[in-house]
């Protein structure tokens, strides 16, 4: 079926909210080249279950589209239908199945050299949208903090080194209370704007013992059943046998929250995105570190949150894949030293993912390790490449 | 896609294209040289005089490595083997561009072939063009044993000779892949003493693939590289990686059966998909030190010493920390221009030495160079000969 041919029967098995969206705004669906309407649908059909800075993403730029004129829209999308896509992909049901077509069609791209074309066209498209109708800025200017925990050690490391450029360095930060500090500033903040999803609390061991009915907390240790779960279900499809690894991840991705035991009353849009950190991240059912920094990249690329804490505590000991996937009692043994150099990159990375939200220039970045007794903070009024003299306390960050 | 936000870090990525910059500027005044437009005039390649008796051992890292952990600056204490020992007697390519599948086995056939091979990269199926083994044997019309490929076990089992039918069956090297040697012999032994080794495919963490392990491994355990089980297994305890254990097994086979051609694929630092750094970096340590005991065996094993030419090079790069969409060194999907952009070295016989080239050329420029010191035609590779190499 190519997309001129879409007609309302098509979405007859989306979910309400999706379903109603892409009746909103099928003329603009039957106007789009194959690969962008499958792209567009991927996300769509996930409709009811995506956070509201996400469902944004997906109106915004099919508002854009239709208020094109006609040439003006393809001009817009000349590029995407100058891919070529063989006869086997485009006969896939990508309405019903898009993340499969993507898949298919991923490989294929890469196979027949297009896909450089692709992602070009797609970012020629990106701005265009963007420029044209740009995202709001956060109410709150955006606020990071990336505690490296307690345990997260190593001696003779220099930390913190592709942060520093950006901004203020801090030698000597003495504050033993620190956490609770900066628990006390989300609280703070959380008061300003008690609104769903804006305000997290990542952690990649056991939370800080504390709770607000308004800001989303993810653990490692809380989420360690959906873990064992999402594990138990991937050595099961192993086992059977006749399953690569791309069928392995298809398969794992059509997991849904009831298969692995969330409750019904959970809310289903967070249960979705928790186990989506187990079932499409790497590492992240292995290494509470890779956990960590990928759950608060996901958190900053999908629900755009106005203030994130992400923690990290120490991972396990690498053992053999097999080993690992099969959950024995042996993950006790942890690595300090790995660690620390794990949370100092995803220190980094998770500036850099803040860093391409709206309202950038403006944010407030702060990362800071526990045992090394150092921070470095960023920002609006951090000059860049400076380091403090005498000691500091987390408060007297947050107030630079 | 359409949460990206490329637009917005196009500063951040300049950053990423300043690393390349400082990588090139520090070369050239590490090797105190000029670049490769002083280098450009000379006609080399009648005179690269690779006679019998010369070798090629080529090393390959499956596991993608960028400037910012090897070669950059902050990089090179990571690699203190190949800055300080192997750097200075090499001929050092700056910017080798790989524009095909960034994937690991599908990137090393494509190398082997000199053609950007389209296959699946998880299935077990031949390169479509000849591989350089092929070419080298059928040239020269040398025996089966003379051209060897030691590989993690991921599907390489079936990179030693293409499907083309020209060339192909009977025609290509020897394929050994140690961790299913491995397997055969600890079938009976205590297994949780060998795991670390047996680990494998860090592409798709979740996967881990049964190995096969038969009368074929035993055999090649014993008849091949003639060493006992007991003294293999024994060995394989001392062992801390599965790239340690195919740097093992080709000292064998140089000792057993002295490869003219011998290539080795290298894969602990694919580690990276598991998104530890830290552990990436473990393996980018291990892969340095494991080149520089492979130069040195080189060196010291007589049918090598003086007469081997020896090539290092990642597949390709990985995601820079910029590109939107990635996420980092963690994986190699976006296809942007650090993880496709990696660097090669060449050493030893017939090679300048202290040589830095500047100009961009292509993965699939290894063949035709290989072709050119083998001294057989390799006419279906699309690569260039790499013509400043060779010291004439």
């Amino acid at each position: 079926m190519k997309p001129v041919d879409l007609r309302a029967a098509n979405f007859s098995k989306y979910p309400k909210l999706a379903q109603a969206l892409a009746l909103q705004y099928l003329s603009v669906l039957q106007q789009l080249p194959l690969p962008l309407a499958a792209s567009i649908l991927n996300e769509l059909s996930n409709y009811d279950w995506l956070f509201p800075a996400e469902r944004w993403s997906i109106e915004s730029p099919l508002a854009f589209l239709q208020s094109l004129s006609e040439d003006k829209r393809d001009a817009a999308l000349a590029g995407f239908r100058r891919i070529v896509l063989s006869n086997q992909i485009s006969s896939q049901d990508w309405v019903n199945q898009p993340g499969e077509f993507l898949e298919s069609m991923t490989a294929y791209l890469w196979s027949t050299h297009q896909f450089d074309s692709f992602s070009s066209n797609a970012r020629k498209f990106l701005e265009m949208w963007q420029s044209t109708r740009p995202e709001p800025k956060p109410a709150l200017p955006r606020l990071c903090i990336v505690v490296l925990g307690e345990g997260v050690r190593a001696d003779g490391v220099s930390l913190f080194n592709k942060l520093r450029p950006h901004g203020i360095f801090c030698p000597q930060v003495d504050d033993p209370h620190g956490m609770q500090t900066i628990l006390n500033a989300l609280s703070e903040r959380i008061s300003q704007r008690p609104f769903p999803y804006e305000h997290w609390y990542i952690d990649g061991g056991t939370p800080a013992p504390w709770d607000e009915p308004h800001c989303i907390r993810i653990s490692w240790a809380s989420l360690e059943p959906v873990r064992n779960a999402t594990l138990k279900r991937i050595q099961e499809i192993i086992h059977r046998g006749n399953s690569g690894p791309e069928q392995l991840r298809t398969e794992i991705a059509k997991t849904r929250p009831s298969d692995i035991g969330f409750s019904s009353e959970k809310d289903e849009v967070l249960a979705r995105f928790e186990l989506s950190i187990f079932t499409q991240g790497s590492g992240t059912q292995i290494f509470s570190t890779t956990f960590a920094q990928w759950t608060a990249r996901e958190a900053l690329r999908r629900a755009r949150p106005s203030t994130l804490v992400v923690r990290f505590a120490t991972r396990q000991r690498q053992l053999s894949m097999d080993e690992l996937l099969a959950n024995k009692e042996i993950h006790k043994l942890q690595d300090p030293a790995g660690s620390l150099l794990d949370a100092d990159m995803g220190s980094f990375y998770t500036w850099i993912n803040q860093q391409r939200l709206t309202g950038s220039d403006q944010a407030r970045f702060i990362a800071w390790s526990q045992e090394h007794r150092q921070a470095v903070s960023i920002g609006p009024s951090c000059p860049k490449g400076t380091t403090t003299k005498g000691i500091m306390s987390i408060a007297d960050l947050l107030e630079i | 896609m359409l949460r990206s936000k490329a637009f917005e870090v196009d500063d951040l990525r300049q950053v990423g294209e300043s690393i390349a910059q400082s990588r090139r500027e520090f070369l050239c005044s590490a090797l105190k040289m000029g670049t490769a437009a002083a280098m450009l005039g000379f006609s080399p390649l009648r005179a690269s005089a690779f006679h019998p008796g010369r070798k090629i051992v080529v090393v390959t890292f499956g596991g993608g490595a960028r400037d910012e952990e090897t070669f950059a600056p902050e990089g090179q204490r990571n690699i203190p083997n190949l800055v300080t020992t192997l750097l200075p007697q090499s001929t050092f390519f700056g910017r080798v561009v790989n524009r095909g599948i960034l994937g690991h086995y599908v990137a090393t056939a494509s190398l082997a072939t000199g053609s950007y091979e389209t296959f699946d990269n998880f299935a077990a199926v031949a390169p479509h063009n000849p591989t350089i083994f092929e070419y080298f044997r059928k040239g020269l019309n040398r025996p089966a044993y003379d051209a060897w490929v030691v590989a993690p076990s991921n599907g390489f089992n079936r990179i030693g000779q293409s499907d083309n039918r020209s060339f192909g069956a009977g025609l290509g090297a020897e394929v050994i892949l140690p961790k299913h040697l491995l397997n055969a012999a600890t079938l009976a032994a205590n297994r949780n003493d060998y795991k670390h080794l047996l680990r494998d495919n860090y592409e798709e963490p979740y996967y881990t693939p049964q190995l096969a392990g038969s009368e074929v491994e035993l055999q090649q355990i014993e008849n091949i590289l003639r060493i006992s089980l007991a003294e293999f297994r024994a060995h394989a305890l001392t062992l801390s990686s599965p790239d340690e254990l195919s740097v093992y097994i080709a000292r064998q086979l140089m000792k057993r059966f002295a490869p003219s051609l011998l290539w080795i694929t290298l894969h602990d630092m694919d580690v990276a998909h598991s998104g530890a750094y830290s552990l990436y970096i473990e393996g980018i340590h291990r892969t340095d030190k494991l080149c520089a005991d492979l130069w040195k065996a080189v060196q010291t094993e007589p049918e090598y010493a003086n007469k081997t030419t020896m090539f290092i090079l990642p597949d390709f790069g990985r995601d820079s920390d910029f590109t939107a969409g990635g996420n980092g060194f963690q994986h190699h999907r976006t296809g942007d221009a650090l993880s496709r952009t990696t660097w090669m070295m060449a050493l030893g016989a017939g090679v300048r030495e202290g040589a830095f080239i500047d100009r961009p050329v292509d993965s699939l420029d290894l063949v035709p160079t290989l072709g050119a010191l083998l001294r057989v035609p390799t006419p279906l590779a699309r690569g260039r000969l790499l013509r400043e190499i060779l010291n004439t």
